[in-house]
């Protein structure tokens, strides 16, 4: 018995939300006395930091190709043989929506996604439902368990420990799709918008694109991602990948900074896990007040300047 | 061309969201449901498109009790051919995608379309679980599909952009933004929906993986502290003394 998590890169870096699902799976582990093993693909610089944060061994699969579901499968499944894993854990993110399903299937396993906490001794984890306007609490009823953490709830632990690595060989078998080219949509440095710890959102409000300038300005004063609402990317003010909400993408970040936006409920499905919510709009009246934790009423013409003007000072005092 | 494209059901996203039996069942009362948005804007919507391209049959499958049928008639009246639907109360994932493999495992179709999550559970598990069961390839998040004879061309979601991969036919998808626009059916789609046959099947055996034990609700917000906006460069101070979050 041990629990296994499979920890995700991206251009050579394991992923903060992989970062804290090894943090969840090195907890849970300690939880039941056993060890943590994290399983990673591609390139690896030592052990990735992945001591850092609870795993005590590492093993490295040189060369699968991780947009094939069926091959990083096979490759997961063997190492869930090896290790004789009886939980396995993956981040809820893009690599393991795609991949948590078709492990827990093969393995006949219980799965919970997304979940927020680790599980308590009946086996029960929490999970966001309803577009996070209530929790579950599910229990997994088989003896192999499968959970993916949702990027941003449980966080990062640091245990200051280092972890082996191992090389590990599995036979990926057949592939079951080619890919032909990967659209680059991130400009370099900008922090991907499910990962991101705060984040900038506008909406209608702003009358159109050419006013973005002072979201994007105070989104890189503070380090932080940028968002819209649905209408904005529909227009074509704002890129497809930055719509958050009930038909684009949910996020929970630490801070969500919402201008002129009215926070309808689609809205708010995508944002209201997100920690510290603030509302700039001109409306008093504007729905989204009542899930913020600080509101300015005001045109967002003139509070963003006095806005990013204090950032500035802010990080400049850091 | 043969395409399935599975369809569930979901609370309207203005539905107030509310439980009973001691909080363990989801208060349907008053409640109306619709197809869930993925399934219906960007899987079914997409599959009719290349119907009506290539030719073909698109049938829907939902895994659930008879109070699916509304929702079932209403991707019918969109253009779906056909329905069918595993007679089962709706159990955990792992039960609905195995009800699923089992309906579509020696009925040839060319591709099986799911929506990217349903939006009251937000699993995003199902259609991953029926690829697996059926040893197929899958393409999780999926925002173009089109066809050339066997072979289909997507895009998917990846960390900073979108990754455009190949696939043989048979294949399972998830559907998300970007696929379809959505489609409102209309008087003669209503009429027709009437008499399209609607199979009603009956259920595999297959176990229960996991069960909810209970709902709760988000604690309550404290409410909005309000800064005046005169001074509104007071927010960072606030993010970062009393919020802690900058
Ligand atoms: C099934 C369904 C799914 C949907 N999914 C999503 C989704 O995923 N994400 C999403 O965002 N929406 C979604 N929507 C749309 C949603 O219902 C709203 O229409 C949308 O969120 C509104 O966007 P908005 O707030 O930018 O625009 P508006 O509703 O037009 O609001 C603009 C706001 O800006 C304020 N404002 C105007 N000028 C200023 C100014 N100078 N300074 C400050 N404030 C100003 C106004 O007071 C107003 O509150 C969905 C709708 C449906 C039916
Ligand atoms: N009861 C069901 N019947 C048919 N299809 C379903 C059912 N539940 C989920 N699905 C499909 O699986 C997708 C993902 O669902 P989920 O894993 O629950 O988020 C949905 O968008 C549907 O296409």
């Amino acid at each position: 018995m041990s629990v296994i998590i499979f920890a995700d890169q991206h251009q050579g870096k394991i992923t903060k939300s992989s970062l804290e699902a090894v943090s969840y799976g090195a907890a849970l582990a300690a939880q039941q006395g056993t060890t943590a093993t994290a399983l990673v693909v591609g390139p690896l610089q030592g052990d990735g930091g992945l001591g850092a944060v609870g795993a005590q061994k590492v093993l490295h699969v040189q060369d699968v190709n991780t947009s094939d579901s069926q091959q990083l499968t096979r490759v997961i499944l063997a190492a869930v043989a090896s290790t004789n894993a009886s939980v396995v854990i993956f981040s809820h993110d893009i690599t393991g929506k795609m991949v948590a399903p078709r492990v827990a299937a093969r393995l006949d396993a219980g799965l919970v996604p997304g979940a927020t906490a680790l599980p308590d001794a009946n086996n029960v984890v929490k999970k966001n439902v309803f577009s996070g306007k209530a929790i579950a609490d599910i229990q997994l009823l088989t003896d192999k368990k499968v959970i993916t953490v949702t990027p941003n709830s449980y966080g990062i632990k640091t245990t200051g420990g280092s972890a082996t690595v191992e090389a590990f060989q599995a036979d990926a078998g057949k592939a079951g799709i080619v890919v032909k080219e990967m659209k680059s949509e991130a400009k370099d440095g900008e922090i991907p918008l499910p990962e991101a710890d705060l984040v900038v959102s506008a909406g209608r409000g702003m009358k159109g694109p050419e006013h973005w300038g002072q979201i994007e300005d105070l989104a890189k004063i503070l380090g932080a991602a940028t968002a819209c609402s649905r209408p904005v990317s529909d227009i074509g003010w704002r890129p497809h990948h930055e719509h958050v909400g009930q038909t684009g993408i949910t996020i929970r970040p630490n801070l969500y900074i919402a201008v002129g936006i009215s926070g309808a409920i689609q809205h708010l499905a995508g944002v209201n896990g997100s920690k510290t919510i603030v509302v700039i709009n001109k409306d008093p009246e504007a729905p989204f007040f009542k899930a913020a934790d600080y509101g300015i009423v005001g045109d967002a013409f003139e509070v963003l300047p006095k806005i990013i003007e204090a950032a500035k000072a802010h990080m400049a005092n850091k | 061309m043969k395409i399935l494209v599975c369809i569930s059901k979901a609370p309207d996203t203005t539905s107030k969201i509310a439980f009973t039996d001691s909080n363990t069942k989801f208060d349907e009362n008053g409640v109306t449901f619709i197809v869930n948005p993925y399934d219906e804007w960007y899987a079914l919507v997409r599959a009719l498109e290349i119907k009506e391209a290539l030719g073909g049959t698109v049938t829907t499958l939902s895994v659930g009790g008879a109070d699916y049928e509304p929702v079932i008639r209403k991707a019918l009246a969109i253009g779906a051919d056909d329905a069918a639907r595993v007679d089962a109360p709706e159990g955990d994932s792992l039960f609905i995608a195995k009800q699923i493999a089992a309906y579509a495992k020696d009925k040839g179709f060319d591709m099986i379309l799911c929506g990217k999550e349903t939006i009251n559970y937000n699993g995003s598990v199902v259609p991953g679980m029926v690829a697996e069961l059926l040893d197929l390839p899958y393409i999780a998040l999926a925002t173009k599909l089109d066809v050339t004879g066997q072979v289909a061309t997507l895009e998917r979601e990846v960390p900073g952009g979108h990754e455009v991969v190949e696939v043989q036919m048979p294949f399972v998808l998830s559907a998300a933004k970007g696929m379809a626009e959505q489609r409102i059916p209309n008087m003669r789609g209503i009429m027709a929906a009437r008499t399209k046959p609607l199979e009603v099947v009956p259920a595999v055996a297959a176990g229960n993986s996991a069960q909810v034990v209970a709902y709760s609700l988000p604690p309550a917000k404290s409410g909005c502290k309000y800064i005046d906006a005169e001074n509104a460069g007071d927010l960072i101070r606030l993010l970062s003394e009393e919020a802690k979050a900058i």
